[in-house]
């Protein structure tokens, strides 16, 4: 059964929603009956540490057989998937192809094979200038905008509703544009989805907006002020980045569940999502992480490369952490100067009015109206200060943490191996103490063993071997994207604090005749 | 040290809230050193006279801020000048700010890199240079006022404040005259409540207390929002700092294309903090001091509003008392003789107190006038600098 091999929640959620995807698409279907029915065999190689990343990932005994899909599915790969870029149409298209259809690297933790689905290593062996092109944006058509928040419901079972329209020329979408209704939570079961299917092999899944019980609460109690339209507002943004940095993906674009996602009207109710927040799931894949880390094993680093990105995310972090501390404090400054403005305001005001000279008092009056200006200027500065630089930090942060669980379970895969590789030697002993006692059946036995253990040990060399090769490509696209997005807030900022000083100027140049007229 | 003409040229910005009093040259004042010693301030007040009533032409003495309180009170409590309006005096020097924040600096050294820290401090710094700056600028110009009244300039104690060389303080206020100084302040509460209950006979006088106690209250408000806005002001200057030198460490870090980029921006914040900083110390120097400055000046207006008022009710109780005496047929030479000096004692109150407010209402207007029309400009030009600093980055980082 399904909860042994899962933790509780998380075995709970991916029940009901298989069990309601089995109307739907055909893909989920496979999945969800082999979950269900997959079989419990024993898993000598698994430490109970690993359990919990592991479940988290898909069930583990499903790997058994999942040796036998992957020799087919690269098989397949190298058959039908050439390098030249041709080829990306078929994939792109919504023909029919036998050998290639939209992935889903799903049948990969599944056991039973599903030869037509399997192409996501294969299909990103694509030329340079092709990678190029679509990081540029170029053949990238897709836009996606979240919007028109709306409050369903009533007291704390009440939900915030968001209006998701997706405007894209790409065609294995059906149309050319839709929009769905989509909740808080559902957004949380999609990253769910996507990271069990996709971070153990590597792939750096982006993670969704934080929850936030105090921000939802304010919210659901009705409360219509500012902190509470500011918090809908944040998290609004916080969702269309979301989004926008999923379907930049390109293995993620075409994953099924990001398509359902966008597309149909009726999505089904991602459950239990206590504990499927973005960072709950990170926290879960990175405390395996951990736990491997803390056993003795030094892995035989004979790549410098992922020590070195390893050391240089770690820094990454934790200077973005520190600049993210430092802008926190600059908004915050800033709104306190905006309010305090607005006071001074308000009491210069007061001064114009009790002041008995004609001209001054005008005068003062019209520098009340300044400052008036003034503070609103300085309220919307902060306000780029947060959206355009805060949030892209606080994203940033959060994508490292998802990068940093994603060299850990590389690291995971090459314990894999290992231990394979010592159950194999084990093996192998064995049987070579059955050489000499007159046991034919259990000698037997022991030869099927060691051939089980050794295709375990090509299987984990060949998956520790791909996830090196998909975290390298995936490290340089999260590079590109970085310094792409970096480039962009940062000249997005510098040209708003160019406008607040550009009215402050109007204003002030305004107000000068004003104070020189007076006699 | 004697000022070089940078400074006299910085000095007379700064000394802005009123306007320029040092132009009689037969007696100017001016405070061209001053000296930190832990709490106390040392002011060095230099004198240059061509007047006999001094013994030399030219002689500076040292004074602290108390000498300068014992001055104004004196001044204060004579008789003869109840028609006049005293300066305000200056206010107790505070560098209560500054060396919080040092002292904060100094708990979070450990949190920030060697060259953070050597800016913060050297911010502060300029912090604390900027407080003692405008508390010898204030205490000039109380000096000022005073050698440019025609009166006041007279005064013997005025005279002895910028002459004697000897320690003030045996002068200053003893135990028994700082008692009476309290039981002063009691009875001028009741004399506010004694004011208001008054019934006013000169149209003048009653529009000037009207005006005069509800501006009061508006310009105490006003300068306390103008100092939390300016502070908070200083605030974002600082926090520039902060996110100068944490992009500067990035960009060490960094090697992709973003290097340029986030070292590029960590320059242009640092230039940008300057201006910042110097928005917050020109609002602060033309606004918030300008208003605190004419708040003082006004308390000191509405003093004399109460003196007038009470030499008023003793008017008014001496005619009560004429009127008994000649009843009663007692003392009447007496009563009249007293009724007398109450009326002439009033009426050159009033004479005076009417000149002293037209010529106040006229000098608040001119400070105004000229301060807002500084701090405009500043503004202007502050921002325009800051546009051209950010404009010039954006176009380096978009050719590149």
């Amino acid at each position: 059964m399904a909860t042994e091999r899962e933790p509780p929640p998380l075995g709970d959620a991916e029940q009901t929603d298989f069990k309601e995807l089995e109307d739907g698409e055909d893909l989920f279907i496979s999945t969800a009956s082999t979950l269900e029915s997959s079989p419990t065999s024993p898993e000598p190689a698994s430490h109970p540490a690993e359990d919990i990343c592991a479940n988290s990932n898909g069930p583990q005994p499903a790997e058994i057989s999942l040796d036998d899909d992957l020799e087919d599915l690269f098989a397949e790969a190298t058959e039908e998937v050439s390098l030249d870029s041709p080829e990306r149409e078929p994939i792109l298209s919504d023909e029919p192809s036998p050998a290639i259809t939209p992935v889903t690297p799903t049948a990969l933790v599944t056991p039973r094979v599903e030869p037509k689905t399997i192409f996501v290593p294969a299909m990103f062996e694509r030329s340079k200038e092709e990678l190029e092109e679509e990081a540029n944006g170029d053949s990238f058509d897709m836009e996606i905008v979240v919007s028109d928040p709306e409050k369903v419901g009533d007291g704390m079972n009440a939900y915030m509703a968001y209006k998701v329209t997706t405007k894209t020329s790409l065609t294995i979408f059906n149309e050319n544009e839709f929009s769905v209704k989509r909740r808080f939570s559902d957004f949380l079961g999609l990253h769910s989805k996507l990271a069990t299917k996709y971070m153990h092999i590597g792939y750096i899944v982006p993670p969704a907006p934080e929850k936030s019980i105090v921000g939802m609460t304010k919210v659901k109690v009705g409360k219509e002020d500012s902190s509470s339209t500011e918090f809908v507002e944040k998290r609004r943004a916080a969702l269309e980045r979301y989004l926008e940095r999923t379907v930049k993906h390109p293995t993620l674009l075409h994953d099924p569940d990001v398509m359902q996602f966008l597309e149909s009207s009726e999505l089904p109710r991602a459950v239990s999502t206590q504990a499927l927040s973005g960072a709950g799931i990170l926290r879960m894949v990175n405390k395996a992480a951990e736990a491997v880390n803390k056993m003795t094993i030094k892995m035989n680093e004979s790549d410098a490369w992922f020590e070195e990105k390893q050391q240089q995310f770690e820094n990454l972090d934790q200077q973005l952490r520190k600049l993210h501390t430092s802008v926190e404090s600059l908004v915050c400054h800033r709104k306190e100067l905006s309010v305090n403005t607005a006071a001074f305001a308000k009491s210069a005001a007061m001064l114009g009015n009790s002041e008995d000279h004609t001209a001054l008092s005008r005068a003062l009056s019209q520098l009340a109206e300044v400052e008036e200006k003034i503070d609103q200027l300085h309220q919307e500065q902060a306000y780029a200060d947060f959206y355009l630089f805060a949030e892209l930090l606080s994203d940033y942060v959060r994508l490292l943490t998802a990068v940093k669980g994603v060299f850990d379970q590389r690291m995971k895969t090459w314990q894999k191996w290992q231990d394979a590789q010592a159950m194999l030697q084990k093996k192998r002993e064995a049987e070579s103490k059955l050489q000499f006692a007159n046991k034919p059946d259990k000698l037997q036995q022991a030869k099927d063993e060691i051939r089980e253990w050794e295709g375990k040990v090509q299987q984990g060399e060949r998956d520790f071997e791909q996830i090196s090769k998909t975290i390298r490509k995936e490290v340089g696209r999260f590079e590109k994207e970085r310094v792409r997005d970096f480039k962009a807030v940062i000249i997005k900022y510098l040209e708003s604090l160019v406008q607040t000083q550009q009215q402050l100027i109007k204003y002030w140049e305004a107000f000068l005749p004003e104070a020189k007229a007076i006699a | 040290m004697a000022s070089t003409p940078e400074e006299n040229d910085r000095n007379s910005k700064l000394r802005s809230v009123s306007v320029d009093l040092n132009n009689d040259a037969s007696l100017m004042i001016d405070i061209p050193d001053a000296l930190c010693e832990r709490d106390k301030v040392k002011f060095t007040v230099h004198t240059k006279t061509t007047l006999d009533a001094f013994q030399k032409p030219e002689f500076s003495v040292p004074r602290q801020h108390e000498d300068f309180i014992w001055l104004h009170d004196t001044l204060d409590e004579t008789e003869e000048y109840a028609g006049l309006i005293i300066p305000p005096s200056p206010p107790k020097p505070d560098f209560e700010s500054p060396r919080e924040k040092m002292h904060k600096l100094g708990e979070g050294e450990a949190t920030m890199t060697k060259e953070e820290y050597t800016k913060m401090k050297q911010e502060l710094e300029a912090e604390y240079l900027a407080v003692f700056k405008k508390t010898v600028q204030v205490h000039e110009v109380f000096l000022q006022r005073l050698s440019s009244h025609p009166v006041l300039s007279k005064d013997r104690n005025f005279q002895i404040f910028l002459e004697y060389d000897q320690d003030l303080s045996v002068r200053r206020k003893n135990a028994k005259e700082m008692f009476g100084g309290f039981f002063k302040n009691m009875v001028k509460t009741a004399d506010e409540v004694i004011i208001s209950g008054i019934k006013e006979v000169d149209d003048f006088f009653d529009q000037e207390k009207t005006f005069l106690l509800d501006y009061y209250n508006k310009i105490r408000d006003a300068t306390t929002k103008a100092e939390k806005m300016t502070r908070a002001h200083k605030n974002v200057a600082d926090d520039y700092i902060h996110f100068s030198a944490t992009l500067d460490s990035l960009s060490a870090d960094e090697s992709t294309a973003l290097k340029m980029y986030l070292l590029k921006l960590a320059e242009l914040f640092e230039k940008l903090r300057k201006v910042e900083g110097r928005v917050a110390s020109d609002e602060d120097l033309k606004l918030t001091e300008l208003l605190r400055y004419y708040m003082r000046d006004i308390q000191a207006a509405k003093d004399l509003l109460y003196r007038r008022a009470r030499a008023l009710a003793d008017y008014e109780s001496s005619n009560k008392a004429l009127d008994k005496a000649r009843l009663k047929s007692k003392e009447v030479q007496q009563a009249e003789e007293h009724q007398q000096l109450c009326c002439q004692k009033f009426e050159k109150l009033s004479e005076s107190g009417k000149r002293e407010l037209i010529s106040f209402k006229g000098r608040r207007v001119v400070a105004f006038r000229k301060n807002l029309i500084e701090m405009a400009e500043l503004e202007i030009k502050h921002a325009k600098s800051s546009v051209s600093l950010l404009q010039s980055c954006i176009d380096m980082l978009k050719t590149n």
